[in-house]
């Protein structure tokens, strides 16, 4: 049993190098793992940057980290799909954060939200079947002064409403 | 780097300002309604008014009076002045009235109980300097202290006046900052750690992310202060992802000290070596938790493990830890170079200095605010805040996030320091304070807090887990008005177990929202309830006859 598994696994790592070779934003990574001295407690970092690079986390980049930083896949799978801020999937191209914190909930973000999800006709956390949004849900942004906000493709907007929100995302659905 | 140095670096930069200040605030609540904009149309009209010999525009950190931004303020002939809600467009006009022309924009009132009931320690630099500019920060005296303490404090005494000082952690439980230093400095160990908590994950906290946007060197000093006292060389500053302002800034700030020698290898020609990373977040509420922070600096999941150990003896990597929260190390360099005494002489007998609140919720002014502990709740709400807007009556203060409770009106003229949080069933928290009104419902806000942990909740341990999950459809089954007494009993029963047996932080205090909103607005919960169907006791015989019948 044991050479067989050692096949399967050199063959994925062969699959991932190969895929690896042709892609320039590989190259960053590892230049960004190396800025770590390919320490494991950076692997958070690495995972950071690769979702900046990506815009998600497929298999084979996971495993491509694994294999340079000499980590179990497991591991760099359970550390990615701990945090909330990885996101497994490909996103939409643009993204809409309704906050739901505190003060935001008091002040109706969840109506926002609704608004959203109605207009649209999807659940926060998917994205549309056109790939045009991605609707996501923040636990606080810090952003309590102005509540309640929400972040359209990462700028912030002050003191929304239904109404401003749908004229917000009409532009791109 | 040497003190004279830092001297003629403040000298000089001194020298370099203008007459006249136009500060715009540059933080993330005014950035977002395009306050970069408004920065950089005020210095170019600034130019074309042709008032460049004598006015400045500068960025500055968070003013505070984050409801009424965008801000921009105005130091001229000694005096202070305050614009609210400036747009782009009205640059030409403010800066026409710097002339004494006529100016539309709303003028902000300096005077204002939400301004002048405020006691500014961690946030006295806040609106005042650049946080992207060290020298902004030398030039007020900073890293002063931090020489102060290196060249004439033994560790062992810094470790003493912080003591004196009374200070208790910020972050939420209040542990006394001073015992905690000693601990760490008196666990054996050749490399010890400190860490910066900036893992604000309270949602209706964001003093925090205030304190890093606005004086990211106030933080790096307070932790340079600490690591000397406790003998580490290493720190680490843990900042959530949500916040990229504040990490762009504090990269900043830490390539700046760098540069000038106040981090690094031989800091003011001392022995003294402190080197400062940043730890970026990824989004889970459980690594506010100490362990489970340590966990996620390692590159770990973050889960939270059972203490002892205590972080002070084993932390990261098996080493001696130092965590405090940001604004525990924001109070550091004035307790340093004013003194513990000093200090202690703010607030009352057990909590000692000011506390940072983010005054958010149904109220009309929001924003940050600094007072001294065992200030009255009511001064907070009512003077400062303003009450609730358009004729609302306030209900409730909800503080301490989702560890915390809702403190009801009747109970407004608290004071506010920590043991008067605890007795009356909330905690201090990180100083987040939520202002419900009566249209807010509160077993939906227990119900909100609950789903929060519910999905928060890192999974490691079982009443955390699934207690919290029983809990949310308990809420919700009485939201939706399909529950009876018994449910009730049962959901109170699930706060007692989840509170009582959980590992962390995280799943001890998550019952709190729900304990104490059925402590003071049962009533609401029991509107409700359905009558039970199989007696009040439930027992065989009214079953059998609600099944005939």
């Amino acid at each position: 049993m044991v050479p067989t598994l050692l096949n399967e696994k050199q063959k994925a790592v062969d699959r991932v190098m190969q895929h690896a070779s042709g892609d320039k934003r590989f190259k960053i990574l590892e230049v960004h793992m190396k800025k770590h001295q390919f320490k494991h407690d950076a692997l958070i970092e690495v995972l950071h940057k690769a979702q900046e690079l990506f815009g998600y986390l497929e298999d084979d980049l996971l495993l491509f980290v694994a294999y340079k930083l000499k980590l179990p896949p497991s591991r760099v799978y359970g550390v990615a799909t701990f945090y909330h801020f990885f996101t497994l999937k490909p996103q939409g191209k643009h993204t809409c954060v309704v906050c739901l914190g505190t003060a935001c909930y008091v002040k109706g973000s969840a109506k926002v939200l609704a608004a959203i999800e109605e207009r649209t006709r999807i659940k926060s956390g998917e994205t549309t079947p056109d790939n045009q949004l991605s609707l996501l849900t923040a636990r606080c942004i810090g952003a309590c002064g102005i509540a309640p906000a929400v972040t359209y493709d990462g700028q912030v907007a002050p003191k929304q409403t239904p109404q401003a929100a749908l004229e917000h995302i009409g532009k791109w659905i | 780097m040497q003190l004279d140095d830092l001297n003629a670096i403040a000298e000089k930069h001194k020298s370099s300002r203008k007459k006249i200040c136009l500060r715009s605030c540059m933080s993330a609540g005014c950035m977002s309604s395009q306050a970069d904009v408004t920065k950089k149309n005020l210095e170019a009209e600034v130019k074309a008014q042709g008032l460049e010999a004598d006015v400045e525009v500068r960025r500055v950190g968070c003013m505070g009076f984050c409801g009424q931004g965008p801000l921009v303020g105005v130091d001229q002939n000694g005096s202070h002045g305050l614009w609210e809600f400036v747009k782009p467009e009205d640059a030409p006009a403010i800066v026409g009235a710097l002339k004494g022309n006529p100016c539309h924009v709303q003028r902000g009132d300096p005077n204002h109980p939400f301004f002048a009931r405020q006691m500014h320690i961690v946030r006295a630099n806040g609106g005042i300097v650049d946080p992207e500019r060290i020298e902004d920060y030398i030039a007020i005296g900073g890293y002063k202290a931090l020489h102060h303490a290196l060249t004439e404090m033994e560790p062992a005494q810094v470790v003493e006046e912080v003591t004196k000082s009374g200070l208790r952690g910020r972050g939420g439980a209040g542990f006394p900052t001073g015992l905690k230093w000693g601990t760490v400095a008196k666990s054996p160990g050749a490399k010890k750690y400190v860490v910066c908590n900036g893992d604000e994950g309270d949602p209706g906290a964001f003093m925090d992310r205030s304190v890093l946007e606005s004086d990211p060197h106030l933080v790096l000093e307070g932790m340079a202060i600490a690591a000397y006292a406790i003998g580490a060389d290493q720190g680490f500053l843990y900042v959530r992802a949500e916040y990229p302002l504040a990490i762009t800034r504090l990269q900043t700030a830490i390539k700046q000290a760098k540069q000038l020698g106040l981090l690094g290898g031989g800091i003011f020609e001392t022995p003294f070596t402190f080197n400062v990373d940043i730890r970026i977040g990824a989004g889970a509420f459980v690594c506010g938790e100490e362990t489970a922070l340590m966990a996620s600096v390692e590159g770990k999941r973050g889960t939270p493990r059972p203490r002892p150990p205590f972080p002070a003896e084993s932390g990261l990597w098996g080493c001696p830890t130092l965590i405090n929260n940001v604004e525990t190390f924001a109070n550091i360099t004035a307790i340093v170079s004013r003194g513990g005494a000093w200090y202690a002489g703010i607030g009352t007998e057990k909590s000692k200095g000011t506390k940072v609140f983010a005054l958010t919720g149904k109220i009309k002014n929001n924003g940050l605010i600094e007072v001294p502990m065992g200030i009255p709740l009511r001064q907070i709400v009512e003077e400062m805040g303003g009450g609730a807007p358009d004729g609302g009556k306030i209900k409730s203060v909800q503080t301490g996030g989702p560890s915390g409770g809702c403190i009801p009106a009747e109970y407004l003229d608290t004071p506010v320091d920590y043991e008067s949080l605890t007795k009356l069933g909330s905690i201090m928290g990180s100083g987040g304070m939520v202002v419900m009104d009566d249209s807010t419902n509160m077993v939906e806000i227990a119900k909100f807090y609950m789903e929060f942990c519910m999905d928060e909740s890192c999974g490691k341990c079982i009443p955390c887990r699934a207690g919290t999950v029983q809990m949310f459809h308990l809420l919700e089954k009485i939201l939706s008005r399909r529950a009876t007494a018994r449910d009730l009993a049962k959901l109170e029963e699930l706060c007692d177990m989840v509170k009582n047996t959980s590992l962390c932080g995280l799943g001890q205090t998550a019952p709190n929202p729900v304990i104490s909103t059925l402590r003071f607005f049962r009533k609401e919960y029991e509107e409700l309830l359905q009558p039970d169907p199989f007696g009040p006791r439930g027992n065989g015989e009214a079953k059998k006859q609600t099944v005939t019948t």
